[in-house]
């Protein structure tokens, strides 16, 4: 208690003393906020796009591609093949209909409203059941597209980020010419990006007959998935893999938010290894500026722990401040920036928010807390080490 | 006769600079009795504030013993010397080495941080070793705020507020006027005189050095043989 007590008064009258040395410690302030700021930035790139994709995917909604496909773009289903699946066990039925919407998609060239440059935006023909499919999707303004008209839903974040998808726009791809008649949001996941249509007038428009991409189905129960796998399985006029719709987009979501995460780890360690360093080089001008004051606490009777804790203290909390600091800009500037960027998987633009969370920002306050406990650690140890006698002398 | 406080016997001090020897203190042997003040004196280098170091339990010697009011200082660990003056040893320095972010009585109150002692109590005592220096309306002025007098008593009142029995002065006049320097002095005195404590005061200063009992003089580590009473 004696050491706590003693432990507590020295970090007190050090923390004190913090304006008197403003300069060494705004300079370890700053170099953690670079490195918490650029941390948090980074990856909530990812964060964001895996929420985008992942607040899309449901337990209870299974999306049925040709088998071996990555993506609806490399699928293929005849309609007879969309017809047994969707009549399959473990789908839901409303009266005599399946809960299935068969789906189509393309992709067509719209500019950006930034830059002005084509992107690829993914345009999906859809049946009558694709909203109720979807828990999240609503039309917010405008209506429905009517079926066996060239009227599109465009996505709100699709709207926002490309030019000429305006209720009322007529917009040409290819040949055809599209009216915007309702814009439908999605609480910002990957439907959001993508424009919709009648499933038949996409399919003649783009001359593609019959056939489908994807069944999307609602199941009995997400356990029902298993169920209706293996009589897809055990039917041999059909060959295709069924996949909940939350785990086929955390599987779209995957390698673009590794890659985020490959570039933005070793990004952060290597600036936090530059931030250790200027916490060293504060905390060891900060031990020199303290040396009269360490001395003559240490000749009062002050014992070397107490001193070995104010520093650690001193130099953890510094860092703290620059993670709250790096940690807040990062969610006053990046949090709900949109971007959009080309998914891989299915070869087409997705609009995402970058997600600055309570998770990221944890983590960017662990990683504050480790440069303050290394660049603290010589440094207390060589102040609560200083040769009293000498030190005093020097002094 | 005067009961003995501190006992150094064949006391050596060797510092290593780089691989030159330096020999500071050499076999010293010294006595020094409780109620004694006495002024070390010597030319720079002859190892007073060294011999002043050992007496505080602020350095050990290389070899011998030194002896303070039975504690045997030379064989205790850094640990256990802190522990021992807190509470046996007030320190009082040249340049004074208060705090500047604590006003005179957090200051003084400084070495009672180490003791169970409540807040109220700590303050109490404080109030009463600055006016035993005659600074009791002084308390909640901050160093910058003060003379360098002032300064020197406030670290007087530090020194003297866990009631030790030794205070260790280096050099306590060496940074205040002719007249100051008197106010200072006589104030150890006094503090000798009536309140019973044992001084030893390291000065180049003949004129503070009369202030005391007695003086010793130092040259190249070693005590010479004419000693000022």
């Amino acid at each position: 208690m004696k050491f706590l007590n003693q432990a507590i008064a020295v970090t007190l009258l050090n923390l004190r003393n913090l304006p008197q040395r403003a300069g060494g410690s705004v300079v370890a302030v700053v170099g953690v906020a670079a490195v918490v700021l650029v941390f948090a930035a980074v990856l909530s790139m990812a964060t964001g796009f895996e929420r985008t994709m992942l607040l899309a995917g449901s337990d209870d909604t299974a999306i049925v591609l040709r088998s071996g496909s990555t993506a609806e773009l490399n699928s293929g289903l005849s309609n007879d093949q969309a017809l047994i699946i969707a009549n399959a066990p473990g789908i839901l039925r409303d009266g005599d209909s399946p809960v299935a919407s068969f789906e189509l998609y393309v992709v067509v060239d719209v500019a950006k409203r930034s830059t002005g440059d084509q992107a690829n935006v993914p345009l999906r023909g859809v049946q009558a059941f694709a909203i109720d499919l979807r828990h999240n999707v609503k039309i917010s303004e405008g209506r429905m597209f009517e079926e066996g008209k060239n009227e599109l839903v465009v996505g709100r974040a699709a709207q926002s980020e490309f030019a000429g998808l305006d209720i009322g726009n007529e917009i040409r791809f290819g040949q055809t010419s599209w009216t915007v008649v309702g814009t439908f949001e999605a609480d910002g996941s990957v439907s959001e990006s993508e424009l919709w249509t009648d499933l038949r007038v996409l399919q003649a428009m783009y001359n593609r007959g019959s056939s489908v991409q994807s069944v999307r189905v609602r199941l009995l129960t997400p356990e029902s998935i298993k169920e209706l796998s293996d009589a897809l399985a055990d039917d041999p006029r059909v060959d295709v893999d069924v996949l909940s719709e939350k785990d086929y987009y955390a599987g779209q979501a995957g390698p673009l938010s590794q890659f985020i995460k490959i570039v933005g780890y070793p990004l952060t360690i290597l600036m936090a290894i530059g931030a250790v360093f200027g916490a060293l080089n504060s905390m060891y001008a900060s031990v020199s500026v303290r040396g009269k004051e360490i001395a003559t606490l240490r000749a009062l009777g002050f014992g070397p722990f107490s001193v070995l804790i104010s520093t650690i203290v001193e130099s953890t909390l510094l860092s703290l401040i620059g993670g709250i600091i790096g940690g807040a800009l990062a969610f006053a500037v990046f949090n709900g920036f949109r971007v959009s960027t080309l998914n891989g998987a299915s070869f087409s633009q997705v609009v995402f928010d970058f997600a600055v969370t309570p998770d990221l920002l944890a983590q960017g306050l662990l990683a504050a807390l480790i440069i303050g406990l290394v660049g603290g650690l010589f440094p207390a140890i060589h102040a609560a080490r200083l040769p009293v006698a000498q030190a005093l002398r020097e002094l | 006769m005067a009961e003995t406080l501190a006992t150094l016997q064949g006391v050596s001090r060797v510092y290593q600079k780089g691989k030159e020897r330096v020999d500071v203190l050499h076999e010293l042997d010294l006595e020094i009795n409780t109620g004694d003040f006495l002024a070390l004196m010597g030319p720079s280098g002859s190892g007073k504030t060294t011999l002043l170091n050992l007496l505080g339990g602020l350095d050990k010697p290389t070899a011998g013993t030194v002896n303070v009011g039975g504690a045997i200082l030379s064989s205790m660990s850094n640990s256990q010397l802190s522990n021992w003056r807190a509470t046996h040893v007030g320190f009082i320095f040249q340049f004074y080495n208060l705090l500047p972010v604590l006003t005179a009585r957090k200051n003084v109150e400084l070495p009672l941080l180490l003791t169970n002692m409540s807040a109220k109590e700590r303050s109490r005592r404080a109030e009463i070793a600055l006016d035993i220096v005659g600074l009791a309306d002084r308390a909640s002025h901050r160093p910058r705020e003060l003379s360098g007098g002032q300064e020197q008593r406030v670290a007087i009142a530090r020194a003297i507020v866990s009631d030790p029995q030794l205070l260790l002065c280096d050099e306590p006049t060496g940074d205040l006027d002719r007249a100051t320097a008197d106010e200072i002095l006589k104030l150890l005195q006094t503090l000798n005189a009536e309140h019973g404590k044992t001084i030893i005061m390291v000065t180049h200063d003949a004129q503070a050095a009369d202030y005391a009992r007695r003086t010793l003089h130092m040259d190249k580590g070693k005590l010479e043989a004419r000693t000022t009473a």
